[in-house]
């Protein structure tokens, strides 16, 4: 069961119009009262994403906080992703997928080689996405390291928890065009990794591009 | 073909025992009482099992794992429960690190449920659900909240809040309906209840006794925890935590080959 919410916003209006392809990082601030929007262009693609206070990155994402906040797992229309700090950074505003996962985390070389083979561990992964992005991309006053890599979302992956506690990573609900739109509570950086997983589902068994857009405030 | 511990070296099999050791009372190193409420840290060797007992059945031990040589290597909650296909930790699983190696396994489990996912109560929300004890009024029977405990104890390793993960909560079960809400099972923990972690590495292990953020209890009444500190070497080759699983075949050979 799950709840859907159309957004009103035009591309057409958007200050930031970028895609992101499977595989790469992204980094980008949003300001306060700025709206991002994520897009599963060609459906099923994972859409690893960490969010940063701007001015103060050591307040950033926090899984527990955020289920802690909305008493349940999975992100939907309506959740406030709350920081380390026990504050919103941003809340979902809009939503056609319906579901988005807290608790699968990113794929590291280091974990292919449990979850898959010892010999996996040259295929490309999203940690690796998020070490170059935080070492090239952020702000050297202020640098991003492996300890600053925290539990992240995982937007239109679908990762099932049963009552009896099996966790399963599934065929994903979402499909081509869906979106997710997020409104900023304060000035964010948003680090994301495209997923290149080819291992499990999670991509379809084959990673596609997202589009990333950001509105002003209207 | 693919690595596992059959295609291994001999070298590298001979390093493994051909047999996990069996908890015993001459096998004990320390034993030592948390206070319900109270925090701890310390460093639990390769080889060596801490068993964590709830005395009065109404403990929670929040926890998080390091390795003490290179503390960038942290657990990983994601990393743990996707390879092993599983929401909530006992007798069988292995405690992952960000780098695939085995912090920590459990051969011994008689609770059957340890949380992962709900973390720790700050000292915001703690006042607000059972209203405020200082110290200077309550003495050391104040509140202590697990977010303020686990810096406490992670301040004296030069570490902060950057390492402050999703944590463990021993002894509390929480599951999921099928929407993801979330319910305490406050009838699941009774006395005398334990958990072996058998450390697989040498681990800074960092504890906090304090309440766990859905104790459905409206009262602010931790109770105390039996450390108990034993020699049981490291997971055999016919270990329960080895076996249960191809991904912990595998997380064993990483780790083993660590200290080859």
């Amino acid at each position: 069961m799950t709840t859907t919410v159309e957004s009103t916003l035009d591309p057409a209006h958007a200050v930031v119009d970028q895609t992101v392809l499977a595989g790469e990082p992204w980094v980008q601030r949003v300001r306060k009262g700025q709206t991002l929007r994520i897009v599963d262009l060609e459906g099923n693609q994972a859409v690893d994403t960490i969010f940063y206070n701007a001015d103060d990155p050591l307040e950033r994402y926090s899984l527990t906080h955020t289920i802690q906040a909305q008493g349940a797992l999975y992100l939907a229309t309506g959740s406030r992703l709350m920081s380390s700090e026990g504050r919103p950074l941003l809340t979902i505003v809009a939503d056609t997928c319906g579901r988005h996962d807290t608790l699968g985390g990113a794929c590291a070389c280091e974990s292919n080689m449990v979850r898959y083979a010892l010999e996996k561990r040259y295929m490309h992964s999203c940690r690796d996405s998020f070490l170059l992005a935080l070492a090239r991309d952020t702000d050297d006053t202020q640098p991003l390291h492996k300890r600053d890599i925290v539990s992240n979302i995982n937007f239109f992956m679908n990762v099932p928890v049963t009552p009896e506690g099996a966790l399963t990573f599934e065929d994903g609900i979402s499909a081509p065009g869906k979106y997710v739109e997020l409104r900023a509570e304060m000035d964010v950086t948003v680090l994301v990794s495209n997923c290149p997983q080819l291992n499990n589902p999670c991509n379809g068994y084959n990673p596609t591009p997202v589009r990333m857009l950001v509105w002003d405030p209207s | 073909m693919q690595t596992s511990f059959a295609t291994l070296s001999p070298l590298a099999r001979a390093a493994v025992p051909a047999t996990s050791t069996r908890y015993s009372p001459e096998l004990v190193l320390w034993e030592d009482t948390l206070p319900g409420g109270a925090s701890w840290s310390g460093l639990l060797r390769r080889g060596n099992t801490m068993r964590l007992t709830d005395v009065h059945g109404r403990a929670n031990v929040s926890a998080l794992f390091f390795n003490f040589e290179d503390r960038n290597e942290r657990y990983n909650m994601p990393d743990t429960l996707k390879a092993q296909h599983t929401a909530f930790l006992t007798r069988g699983h292995a405690l992952y690190s960000d780098m695939g190696r085995v912090l920590c396994s459990i051969p011994e489990d008689n609770c059957g449920w340890h949380d992962t996912v709900c973390g720790v109560l700050d000292a915001e929300r703690m006042t607000a659900k059972y209203g405020e004890a200082r110290y200077q009024q309550a003495r050391n029977a104040m509140h202590r909240n697990g977010r303020d405990s686990l810096l406490v104890e992670l301040g004296k390793w030069g570490l902060g809040k950057r390492d402050l993960v999703a944590n463990l909560n021993f002894f509390s079960k929480v599951a999921a309906d099928a929407a993801g809400a979330l319910h305490f099972d406050s009838a699941h923990r009774q006395p005398g209840q334990y958990v072996d972690l058998r450390f697989e590495m040498n681990v800074l292990v960092v504890l906090s006794a304090a309440p766990h953020p859905f104790d459905t209890s409206p009262h602010y009444d931790p109770t105390p925890v039996q450390m108990t500190a034993w020699r049981s070497g490291t997971a055999g080759a016919d270990d329960v935590c080895r076996l249960s699983c191809p991904e912990n075949d595998r997380g064993f050979i990483n780790t083993e080959r660590w200290f080859l």
